[in-house]
């Protein structure tokens, strides 16, 4: 067993009467997806929050690398390598790919105070880590605009890489996307992990999560039903766990009653 | 673009990628933001060239006199573009002006402050009226229209009322006589290449008066200012980080905030420039006309922001460029110069002012859509 890379122990979050987050524990090695899966309202927002550093938790602890840590801020979830790309992805549309990836980290070349821009070995780490993906940024000075959701997705997880995320945590990455384009993100993620990485992913997709997770762990109202490894829970029963599995039952009898009477 | 840039899609199209090939010359300028600003400044030269061309509008004194208004123009022009790109908007720019200006006078007139240290006091004065316009729009979260508009009429009444108050008039003439050997006045005061141009009447190649000086005495300190602004706010968004991060805090501000950008640091800063550059046009007018008036620059921030439109500028944020903006103001300039040169009644300026923002919204919104469109 090696060790755990990033552990969440009992976790909580009040917002004043409110209980966000209870008790919701999560742990995960290097080169491990975790599906963390839960329909809305269910806390998956708060908790990636939570884990970006943007809320402090009220109760429990963030182990990483064995070590106890506590998020002062979101630059302080990155320093420790947790990088999370949320659902709008923080991509600005009119700008290039390259000024997109290095947004707010900038390489820089030139004498002191005079520091430009080095656009040149930007536009070159863009275009290498984009190939590396499969995606052939035709120029890395188009808009990011011209791109597919899901080659948006990718680009923000690689610049989240790159810029030395040992976790990722992902909300809601093909949630906005069609099959194919889906498939494509979720091939990188299950590349990522391979290359060491350990992933959060969230979703409230279970036909997107099954494939590609390890584990998962399921939220309903702030609290965690479980972590569960893949071998001991089908489809079925983990779509079942979320509210809408219940929903869903009973939508399907509604639909038959339905037909019943039509008949 | 840069080279290596040109190298990579150039590779790419001999390559294996056959969608390239709709990516022509002419598609890539088409995405330039400055390309309508361009093309219109050619038109207009064109059409003047036409109507005008042997009136005296393109001799020497002509050419630097459309080119001294224009470049009065781009001076707020560009740091209206840079604060737009930003995502945000200065209403309060015309009253800047008016109030640099007396920030400037009534120092220097009244209260017998050496000329050099009333300019410096107007600058401070801008840094802190941009500050302010900056920390109110960042930490209120309100619509910089607003807030920017509230400025606009307390300057320029504070403005109307100070002076009124100190000087019981509404002008503060006799500025002329301090220009002569302040440390700083010259910088906004001197015509430059005064050599090019007495030698080209020298040589007869330009107009002369009855002593034989030449009618156009050198290069206005407008001009050198609006190119030197150009430079260094094309530098700036173009060449470093804080550029990417101008264009980052107008684009997506909350994603811009999400990867570390310091979004409200970038906006004030933004805010600040547009004072200062208000300033700069000030301290120009004051020094030339000799005096200060408090209905100066009246109006101004909407032709800085027009300028700044049909240079390319979007006016939801992120995209526009310093180079648009400056040819925006030489379009303005030109025409609002050239029509005396015409037939046409210069009443009808304002109507071309309007329908040419009119075109360049059109168009820009084009644009971006086809700079965002999904392939």
């Amino acid at each position: 067993m090696t060790e755990n890379l990033i552990e969440f122990n009992n976790i909580s979050k009040f917002f004043g009467k409110v209980i966000a987050l209870k008790d919701v524990t999560m742990k995960l090695k290097k080169g491990e997806i975790m599906c963390l899966l839960g329909d809305n309202g269910a806390g998956k927002s708060t908790l990636i929050k939570t884990l970006a550093g943007v809320h402090k938790p009220d109760e429990g602890e963030i182990v990483i690398e064995g070590k106890k840590t506590v998020f002062d801020s979101p630059k302080d979830a990155l320093d420790m390598g947790i990088g999370t790309v949320y659902q709008d992805l923080a991509l600005v549309p009119l700008m290039s790919v390259t000024r997109n990836f290095f947004m707010g980290r900038e390489p820089l070349k030139g004498p002191p105070f005079l520091k430009t821009f080095d656009i040149e070995k930007a536009n070159q780490i863009a275009a290498e880590r984009m190939g590396q993906i499969g995606i052939d940024v035709r120029d890395p000075s188009q808009a990011v605009g011209t791109m597919s959701g899901g080659e948006r997705q990718c680009l923000a997880i690689s610049r989240a890489i790159y810029f030395g995320a040992k976790v990722l945590v992902l909300d809601e990455p093909t949630s906005a996307l069609g099959v194919h384009q889906a498939s494509m993100v979720l091939k990188y993620v299950v590349k990522a992990a391979s290359q060491g990485l350990a992933v959060i992913l969230i979703t409230h997709n279970v036909h997107h999560a099954y494939p590609v997770g390890n584990s998962f762990t399921v939220l309903n109202r702030g609290k965690s039903l479980g972590t569960f490894n893949k071998k001991d829970i089908s489809r079925e029963e983990l779509l079942g766990m979320m509210a809408g599995g219940e929903e869903l039952d009973k939508l399907e009898v509604e639909l038959e009653e339905m037909n019943r009477i039509n008949n | 673009m840069s080279d290596k840039a040109k190298s990579i899609a150039s590779k790419k199209t001999s390559g294996q990628d056959e969608r390239l090939k709709e990516v022509s010359k002419l598609r890539l300028l088409l995405n330039r933001p400055e390309l309508g600003a361009v093309g219109g400044a050619i038109l207009v030269f064109i059409f003047f060239g036409i109507v005008a061309g042997d009136t005296g509008m393109f001799s020497a004194y002509g050419t630097l006199n459309f080119l001294d208004v224009s470049a009065n123009l781009g001076i707020i022009a560009i740091a209206a573009a840079m604060l737009m790109i930003g995502g945000e908007f200065d209403l309060s720019i015309g009253s800047m002006i008016g109030f640099a200006g007396i920030c400037i006078a009534i120092p220097a007139i009244y209260w017998g402050w050496p000329l050099w240290v009333s300019i410096i006091f107007a600058f401070a004065m801008a840094i802190l009226v941009g500050y302010f316009n900056g920390i109110l729009v960042v930490r209120t979260g309100l619509p910089s229209f607003i807030v920017t508009l509230a400025m606009l009429f307390i300057l320029r009444g504070a403005t109307l009322a100070i002076t009124r108050l100190i000087t019981g008039r509404t002008q503060v003439p006799g500025l002329r006589v301090l220009i002569e050997n302040d440390p700083i006045a010259w910088m906004f005061a001197t015509d430059t290449f005064k050599w090019l141009f007495t030698w080209l009447g020298s040589m007869n190649l330009i107009a002369l008066r009855t002593d034989g000086t030449p009618l156009a005495t050198g290069i206005p300190p407008s001009v050198i200012w609006f190119i030197a602004a150009t430079l260094f706010a094309t530098w700036i968004l173009m060449k470093t980080r804080y550029g990417n991060w101008i264009f980052a805090s107008g684009g997506d501000k909350n994603g811009a905030t999400n990867v570390g950008v310091p979004v409200g640091r970038v906006k004030i800063s933004l805010f600040i420039g547009t004072a200062v550059a208000a300033t700069i046009f000030a301290t120009i007018q004051v020094l030339d006309a000799g005096s200060a008036d408090t209905m100066r620059g009246n109006l101004k921030e909407l032709e800085a922001i027009a300028a700044a439109v049909v240079g390319g500028c979007l006016l939801t944020g992120g995209y526009g460029s310093a180079i648009g903006a400056a040819f925006g103001a030489l379009i303005f300039g030109t025409v609002s110069m050239g029509i005396f040169y015409t037939d046409v009644d210069t009443d009808w300026f304002k109507v071309f002012l309007g329908a040419m923002m009119l075109i360049a919204v059109v168009f820009n919104n084009y644009i971006r859509k086809r700079v965002t469109e999904t392939k």
